[in-house]
């Protein structure tokens, strides 16, 4: 399906905590954002590594959970109505002679953007990969990190490795249209939600599917089709385990993707940039938070938030050359509150 | 107070180590490649070490969320997480070899 092009004044990637802020620091200089990011939420490692976990450090805030942080910075972006675009990644990057940039995403949509700010942390959060020699042989045709269909699966002999909510979920969906369903998992703790793991439980009692404790060594196949997997078992034995489907499910991991092919320098994985526009070799394309390093660097959120400020001044610099950028502050601007909603 | 660090390749690494220290902290502080990404907070499990058998059963018992950790990063029998050890003097000389899985993607 082909979409239009959607013409905005800056599209950010990443929606974690300092692309969010990006949102609203742009948005007081009457910038408008399109968002996009891998996750299908925003709040980038804060609500996808450590939703839960409490972070001391964000000024005026002695304790936030990452996923409250998400959801107050989300609020803080929301007058200046910025759009999302999740589980998409931006695979082109390039700019146009006119000095404006295009984007495409590996699902489609197209940007024509005035400036672009890179907000993405750590990189792409991509699956991980249990390292068995020769996985990757069997990748796209029997072993599978995510269920885009269902139906794909039907009359499959399933084997689901991991012991997180994925895992679970999977198993308890997928078991009804499977032909045989199996789980392995390293122990007999989960990390997913209780009523989860009783249904599986049930499951097992009822004779539908089998569990199993240990680790996968071997894979065996041809071509790209499994007929089975080597299990080392906690007491150390190897026992075979027949499936033509593997579904490994071991979280995310952050991988610095597409980014390396956009012509930008890097270093070490990350975008140099200065620190009075956090701008990188390309003029229009600013990189801030966790992606970027200038002498000093420190990966904070705080850190990312004052780089998003002046990074807004000189990307409105970048956009309208003419303009006069006053620099005002919401406590006593009558423009800012009315921007704001609040005036 | 020292660690000794196995790295990727096997070449062993004597590093000077801090009590109270995060070994995860004494490894990238001295600048071996190692991901830790979430930084320490028990949340990504990239710090991910085989302690050696000898020094295992001087290490706590991991919590929980790092057991939760290792499930997803393939654990063996004698790994941990490295942001889970904290150095004291009961640790001095504590051999540990970086797991694949932590090692940074070369730039």
């Amino acid at each position: 399906m082909t979409q239009e092009t959607i013409t905005t004044d800056v599209v950010i990637i990443g929606a974690g905590p300092v692309g969010l802020f990006a949102v609203f620091e742009l948005g007081l200089l009457d910038l408008k954002c399109h968002l996009v990011d891998i996750l299908d939420k925003p709040g980038g490692q804060c609500a996808e590594l450590y939703p839960e976990k409490p972070i001391y450090d964000i000024p005026g805030l002695p304790v936030v959970s990452g996923q409250e942080l998400t959801d107050r910075l989300m609020e803080q972006a929301a007058p200046f109505h910025p759009e999302y675009h999740y589980n998409e990644m931006i695979e082109e990057l390039r700019k146009n002679d006119d000095g404006s940039f295009h984007l495409k995403t590996d699902g489609g949509i197209t940007f024509n953007a005035k400036a672009v700010v890179i907000a993405a942390g750590g990189g792409s959060f991509q699956p991980k990969k249990p390292p068995i020699p020769g996985i990757e042989a069997y990748e796209g045709k029997s072993v599978f990190y995510s269920v885009k269909r269902m139906e794909d699966f039907r009359g499959k002999n399933i084997l689901i490795s991991g012991g997180g909510d994925s895992a679970l979920d999977w198993t308890i969906n997928l078991e009804p249209i499977a032909n045989s369903m199996q789980l392995i998992h390293r122990r007999d703790g989960f990390r997913a939600a209780p009523d989860s793991v009783n249904k599986m439980h049930a499951l097992v009692d009822e004779g539908k599917m089998k569990f199993h404790l240990g680790q996968i060594t071997e894979l065996h196949g041809d071509n790209g089709q499994l007929t089975g997997v080597s299990v080392k078992g906690n007491d150390g034995e190897i026992v075979q385990v027949e499936c033509d489907t593997l579904l490994p499910f071991f979280g995310l991991t952050m991988k610095l993707g597409p980014i390396a092919d956009w012509g930008i320098n890097l270093h070490e994985n990350l975008i140099p940039v200065d620190t009075e526009k956090f701008v990188t070799d390309v003029d229009g394309i600013y990189a801030i938070g966790d992606i970027n390093t200038y002498p000093g660097k420190l990966k904070l959120i705080l850190s990312g938030f004052h780089e998003a400020a002046l990074m807004a001044q000189a990307a409105k610099r970048y956009i309208d050359p003419e303009a006069k950028v006053t620099f005002q502050y919401t406590t006593s601007s009558t423009s800012l509150q009315k921007k704001l909603g609040v005036a | 107070m020292h660690i000794v660090l196995v790295d990727d390749r096997g070449a062993e690494h004597e590093l000077e180590a801090l009590e109270g220290w995060r070994v995860m902290e004494i490894i990238r502080d001295h600048g071996y490649p190692i991901v830790a990404e979430c930084g320490g907070a028990c949340a990504c499990g990239t710090c991910q070490v085989e302690v050696d058998p000898e020094w295992a059963a001087k290490l706590h018992e991991p919590r929980e969320d790092e057991l939760d950790m290792l499930d997803e990063n393939y654990g063996g029998e004698w790994s941990r997480l490295s942001c889970q050890i904290l150095m004291s003097e009961e640790l001095d000389g504590l051999r540990v070899r970086l797991a694949p899985i932590s090692v940074k993607e070369a730039a």
